[in-house]
């Protein structure tokens, strides 16, 4: 068969409406298992950032004369709503969403100049300005995993029960707020454990918050980003610059640190498969538009999270520190792009340096 | 070199004599919005960004830079003619040096309460480089009468600008306004604190010092649209002034 179309017989690649489509479609397994896990709060919560999302990102494109049509349709802003969805608390009330979408798509994305122009992950930005604004209700809101886990003997909310609780912050007669709600097992292991209180045997005698491989509950969701996060690396639709290097410098770090005292320190597969770290590794620290873009300082943007996420969860005042990785990294960008351009084809790398000092 | 300042100074004398408003509204003018030490020059944002978390705070820090710019400002006007112009700076230095610790006395004195809440804030008045700007640029060039006046309007201008954002963070953050209204104006003044929203669960970002940039930000933004719409009017008053010169020549 002759083609019947003239040159170039380039396929063309994706462009970013369909790809943001597609990276959007593959967090449907991480969420799903969520929602399993933790509830239909997730779903509710995607829900109300997505509606958020589209209606800021409309308004502020017609303010500011742009085709609203367009950049509506480039899927961004749902990307966008739906990492804050997954992000936020599963029981997190409406109003927390609201916040973190308008700091994300107004202030973070479209103030600095929309889709291309941002310098920060606009739904991390949401995620740090509400974990420092609304600490407790960040951190309070998580819903106990009980869907699946039987061993934890807690209540559940069926879909209706949760809509009211987030929309009018009201609860069933015979359910309370304790009983909904427990720490995550990155929170158990933050206070407890690495302050001394007691040691990681005693906290997986307990078992509240050692799974089979990471946190209870939250490794499910891990390994189903993780596979969504392959599936995205064997298309091709992000390099595996950034997520490798960010898995194996966390699995180094808390290898090589963790393995002096093994009493105050959780493992690699932990780390690895607790709080968001293969949602961060594969989908959030590999935004197109505020990650990295050359090969080499993609690897160093991936490690300098993976060891950020380190630090704060080890050393620092939060348990979880995906937001404050990426966003202390995206600062860096400009610098590590600058540093690892790559040598233009036909100039040498003495030359090269020469000009440079 | 003193001589020929004195002649200016005299002559500008004999100008003020003959319009009083037309001397002083502009100066007005320039310090509370033209010219603004924020807005403008964007000098002094140190404690402005600092202090401007709540109402009552940033109400104490902007009174005590209105009495010290006023200070400095008659001071250096007075001595402008003595000085040596290789030594003012230093001079300036001192003289804004010591209106600042009489200041500060003085808080410490009488509003014992307001002196902890901005602690080192009323020492650093004296690192605000608004202070020795006027005192360089206006002070040491003008009379002691136009001086106090604009040492008035460019501290009026820089605590208006202080209590707006203080307000803004306040009502954002905690969802009052002059919370702690008695620790500056006495147990009488309880009423003034207002509870705006009722059950508010407070936005502490607009507390911390975030807030102060992000909001800062937007008041600058608002004040660029406001001066952008004013000069587009004046354009479109030239123009039409123009279109009518024409056909009435014509």
């Amino acid at each position: 068969m002759f083609l019947a179309q003239s040159s170039p017989y380039l396929q063309p690649g994706l462009n970013v409406s369909k790809m943001m489509r597609v990276v959007t479609l593959l967090m449907m397994p991480g969420i799903l298992t969520a929602t399993y896990v933790f509830g239909y709060g997730v779903l509710v919560n995607i829900l109300l950032a997505i509606v958020f999302a589209l209606s800021f990102e409309a308004i502020i494109l017609y303010l500011r004369k742009r085709p609203v049509k367009v950049y509506i349709n480039d899927n961004s802003a749902l990307l966008t709503a739906v990492i804050i969805g997954v992000a936020l608390p599963p029981l997190a009330p409406w109003w927390l969403t609201f916040v973190g979408v308008f700091f994300a798509i107004v202030v973070a994305k479209q103030l600095y100049g929309g889709i291309g122009y941002n310098t920060f992950n606009p739904a991390m930005v949401a995620y740090a300005i509400l974990l420092v604004s609304f600490p407790a209700q960040m951190t309070t809101y998580w819903q106990t995993p009980t869907m699946l886990l039987s061993q934890v003997d807690g209540q559940t909310l069926s879909l209706l029960e949760t809509v009211q609780f987030q929309l009018f912050s009201q609860l069933p007669a015979n359910v309370t707020m304790d009983a909904l709600t427990s720490a995550s097992p990155l929170g158990i292991v933050r206070t407890s454990v690495l302050s001394g209180a007691a040691t990681i045997g005693e906290i997986d005698a307990q078992g509240n918050a050692f799974g089979v491989l990471g946190g209870i509950g939250t490794e499910w969701v891990n390994l189903a980003f993780l596979a969504g996060g392959l599936f995205m690396l064997r298309k091709d639709l992000i390099s595996w610059h950034i997520p490798i290097s960010l898995l194996a410098m966390l699995g180094f770090l808390s290898l090589l640190l963790g393995s002096f005292e093994l009493d105050s320190n959780p493992s690699p597969i932990f780390h690895l498969f607790s709080g968001a770290t293969m949602l961060g590794a594969f989908f959030i620290a590999t935004d197109p538009i505020t990650a990295a873009t050359t090969p080499k300082g993609r690897i160093f943007y991936g490690a300098g999270i993976g060891a950020l996420i380190y630090i704060i969860r080890t050393w620092g005042g939060y348990p979880d520190a995906i937001a404050f990785s990426v966003l202390l990294m995206n600062m860096c960008v400009p610098l590590l792009d600058y540093y690892t351009q790559p040598r233009v084809y036909g100039h040498k790398a003495e030359n090269n340096d020469q000009e440079q000092s | 070199m003193t001589n020929t300042k004195t002649e200016t100074a005299t002559q500008t004398e004999t100008q003020s004599k003959t319009s009083l408003l037309e001397e002083y509204a502009p100066i007005a003018k320039d310090g509370l919005w033209n010219n603004n030490a924020i807005f403008a020059q964007m000098l002094g944002l140190c404690p402005l960004l600092a202090v401007s978390n709540s109402v009552v705070n940033a109400l104490g820090l902007g009174i005590a830079t209105i009495m010290v710019m006023i200070l400095s400002n008659v001071s250096v006007s007075l001595i402008r003619n003595i000085v040596r112009p290789e030594i003012r700076l230093p001079v300036f230095v001192v003289i804004i040096a010591s209106a600042v610790t009489t200041i500060e006395l003085i808080i410490h004195a009488w509003f014992h309460e307001l002196y902890l809440v901005l602690g080192i804030f009323i020492p650093l008045i004296v690192t605000n480089c608004a202070i020795i700007a006027r005192a360089e640029a206006f002070a040491s060039k003008n009379t002691l009468g136009k001086s106090f006046f604009d040492g008035l309007m460019m501290g009026l201008g820089f605590a208006l600008v202080l209590v707006t954002l203080g307000a803004f963070r306040e009502l954002i953050g905690m969802g009052t306004l002059f919370a702690n209204a008695h620790i500056m104006f006495g147990e009488g003044m309880q009423w003034l604190s207002i509870e705006v929203f009722s059950d508010y669960e407070g936005f502490l970002l607009a507390i911390l010092p975030p807030g102060a940039f992000i909001g800062l930000a937007f008041l600058l933004a608002a004040r660029n649209l406001l001066e952008k719409k004013r000069k587009d009017k004046e354009k479109q008053k030239k123009q039409q002034e123009k279109l009518t010169l024409e056909t009435s020549v014509i």
